[in-house]
């Protein structure tokens, strides 16, 4: 069995959700394509194999969440919190994405090729975002580890109380959050920047980018400072 | 005029606003320009479970042998939608306490106890340690605001989920863990770069609101199959509201977290002035439930100042199914003691306790991670001080303690079942925790607020 088919209008989530689980690693199954999403959450959770899941439509909230080796392509739109919390492997939004997309993932790759919504990569942990349009306010709040590639604009509070991951901003920044600065791109900026675009399909020149990084100024208490983040 | 015009004064008056707490207190606060942080609880004076005592059986009510008859401690928890609902020994668990607040020597000793007894411990704010796996048979998994080092293996042989909303010494705020506790481990499992001070967030990043919440339990109960019993915990402050929230949202189990809940750093301020009592939060918690008819369907802990059996004993006929302990806990492993047990022998430790400015039976210093006595440290060699081996024997025989405590108050009310110690078996000493828990004051029927006086 190569390849399975899932209508979720006929089918409930938990079957499906079930077959990835269990039937999957052991069954050989390379292809799972769902049919008839219509916005349900939390489509393809949880997957522990390298299984390739194909959705035709929109998705709602959680989808791909939690993703470890497996890969989710949604033909559509996706809700809150896509692939949030992803271990490894790959998530790609053909359409939008909405709030928290890839919230604190801890690898893997996520790909959103129309705009995010807002808090894009909050809290996120390591592993890649690419998103081709634009982000929402406070993007990147809090971000620890991993690489943003934001292709279009950023809204407010770009990466407000930034840890060490490394935002690339190739449009206009609304506002920097606290703790972070444009920092010049070098020679391992721009390599970085090709090699997210190329992995995620996308083609645009990676001197147009500019570095989003923390100065680190409240990785520790001050007394001094103005406590006014 | 004689010096006997002017008698000798032999009082001198404080000020009852400016005492000295507050004159030291405006003087740290001149001289850092910072707020304190400390580990620990409120140490205020609160209306608590000391206030309420049992009507033992008599003449209307018939007792249980004390020693001879049965009286169960069996504690079912995650019976509504989980197909894999956590059974315990006694209705007395662990709470959910880091790795990284405490040491991973300390985490193991929990896990041993808990084990042995058989009760369930908990992760906390840094993920799960191989150590806690390993040594618990139960094991809740906290899902918290950060999700520092979360992980879905961990979540998949995790036995239970437990979505942290908030915690009742800081409600409405995150964990925090200062430098000196980040060491390379710690730092590692939480994706930070060690040695600085982490403050957690407050707000999940993937869901605001009780309608999100539920969809975020369903992608627990998708991912692991509907298996795991998942709770939902709160640090109490309007308890009435937020345990109604978390039913709709889809828990199995609710942990209401009251104000005397402890914490190893946060804000003075959050931990004395923020949050209500355990025994208000309690008794709204079961009005909920009841409201709901989900009484029995959803369970309920309660944790925040559990101590002893009759604590136990008195949340259960209040109407918890279960009560959570942590700051009892660390005490019987030796917290604020006045030596650590190493190496075959006992070691003074007044010495360590003086550098940090407290003394043993006054030390909140967890923060610090210099803990005299190896309980809340990262510190290579403090941490050498309890071992996980003297830890559990210690917790062990507290643990089995508050549950012959537990038994023996409730084969004194005539229970064969300590989940069957009920409301009308307490009343209460104080107007404050008659009004509280609305139980009536002792040989009065008078239940403060209620009939409209």
């Amino acid at each position: 069995m190569e390849r399975m088919s899932f209508d979720l209008a006929q089918t409930p989530l938990r079957e499906l959700n079930s077959f990835l689980h269990r039937d999957a690693p052991v069954k050989g199954v390379q292809k799972v394509v769902v049919t008839n999403p219509d916005g349900a959450h939390n489509i393809a959770v949880g997957l522990d194999c390298p299984v390739d899941v194909e959705v035709h439509g929109h998705a709602g909230y959680y989808a791909g969440g939690m993703n470890k080796t497996g890969t989710v392509t949604i033909f559509g739109s996706a809700g809150t919190g896509v692939a949030e919390n992803m271990m490894s492997g790959r998530v790609h939004v053909k359409g939008f994405a909405s709030n928290g997309a890839g919230a604190s993932m801890h690898g893997g790759l996520l790909v959103i090729d129309g705009d995010a919504g807002l808090r894009c990569g909050i809290s996120l942990k390591g592993g890649d975002i690419v998103v081709g349009g634009s982000v929402g306010s406070f993007s990147a709040f809090m971000a620890q580890a991993g690489r943003m590639v934001i292709c279009g604009d950023a809204g407010d509070a770009l990466g407000d109380s930034l840890y060490e991951a490394v935002l690339y901003v190739r449009g206009s920044i609304k506002s920097l959050g606290a703790d972070a600065r444009i920092e010049p791109m070098g020679e391992a900026d721009l390599a970085t920047v090709k090699e997210l675009l190329d992995a995620a399909g996308m083609q645009h020149n990676p001197k147009d980018f500019k570095r989003v990084a923390s100065a680190r100024s409240l990785y520790h208490w001050n007394a001094d400072a103005d406590q006014e983040y | 005029m004689s010096s006997n015009d002017h008698p000798k004064t032999i009082a001198k008056e404080a000020s009852f606003g400016y005492d000295r707490k507050t004159i030291d207190y405006i003087r740290n606060a001149a001289a850092h320009g910072l707020y304190e942080i400390r580990g620990m609880g409120a140490k205020r004076a609160l209306p608590n479970f000391d206030d309420l005592v049992f009507l033992g059986a008599s003449l209307s009510r018939y007792p249980l042998e004390g020693y001879r008859e049965k009286c169960s401690t069996k504690t079912v928890l995650g019976t509504r939608f989980a197909t894999k609902p956590i059974e315990l020994d006694i209705p007395i668990t662990i709470a959910g306490m880091s790795f990284g607040s405490l040491s991973a020597n300390v985490k193991e000793a929990l896990g041993r106890a808990a084990t042995e007894v058989g009760t369930s411990t908990t992760t906390g704010d840094g993920g799960m340690t191989q150590e806690e796996r390993q040594s618990s048979k139960t094991l809740v998994y906290q899902c918290l605001p950060s999700r520092y080092g979360f992980n879905p293996d961990d979540v998949r042989r995790a036995d239970a989920i437990e979505m942290v909303i908030g915690q009742g010494a800081k409600p409405g705020g995150g964990g925090m863990l200062l430098g000196q506790k980040v060491s390379p481990r710690v730092a590692a499992m939480r994706t930070l770069p060690a040695g600085i001070d982490q403050r957690s967030a407050c707000r999940h990043p993937d869901w605001t609101g009780p309608d999100d919440l539920a969809i975020k339990i369903q992608e627990l109960r998708e991912l692991t199959d509907w298996e795991k019993p998942i709770y939902v915990k709160v640090g109490a402050t309007r308890t009435f509201n937020d345990v109604k929230l978390a039913v709709h949202s889809g828990a199995d189990v609710v942990v209401v977290d009251g104000m005397q809940g402890g914490t190893a750093a946060t804000q003075t301020c959050f931990i004395e002035h923020v949050g209500i009592p355990t025994l208000a939060a309690l008794r709204q918690a079961v009005d909920a439930l009841e409201d709901l008819d989900m009484k029995g369907k959803v369970q309920l802990i309660v944790s925040g100042g559990i101590r002893s059996g009759p604590d136990v004993a008195k949340a259960l006929a209040m109407g918890a199914d279960a009560v959570s302990i942590g700051q009892g806990v660390l005490i019987a492993l030796g917290c604020n003691h006045d030596s650590y047990y190493q190496n075959g022998a006992h070691h003074d430790a007044s010495a360590d306790y003086a550098v940090l400015g407290t003394a043993p039976g006054y030390c909140h210093h967890c923060h610090t991670g210099k803990c005299p006595v190896g309980i809340t440290t990262q510190d290579a060699v403090l941490e050498q001080r309890l071992t996980p081996e003297i830890g559990a024997l210690h917790l062990k025989n507290y643990l089995k303690t508050l549950n012959m405590e537990l038994t023996t108050i409730a084969r004194a009310c005539g229970k064969q079942n300590v989940h069957h110690l009920e409301r009308e078996d307490l009343v209460a000493l104080t107007v404050e925790a008659a009004a509280m828990a609305r139980l009536p004051l002792a040989g009065t029927a008078w239940v403060p607020g209620s009939a409209g006086y």
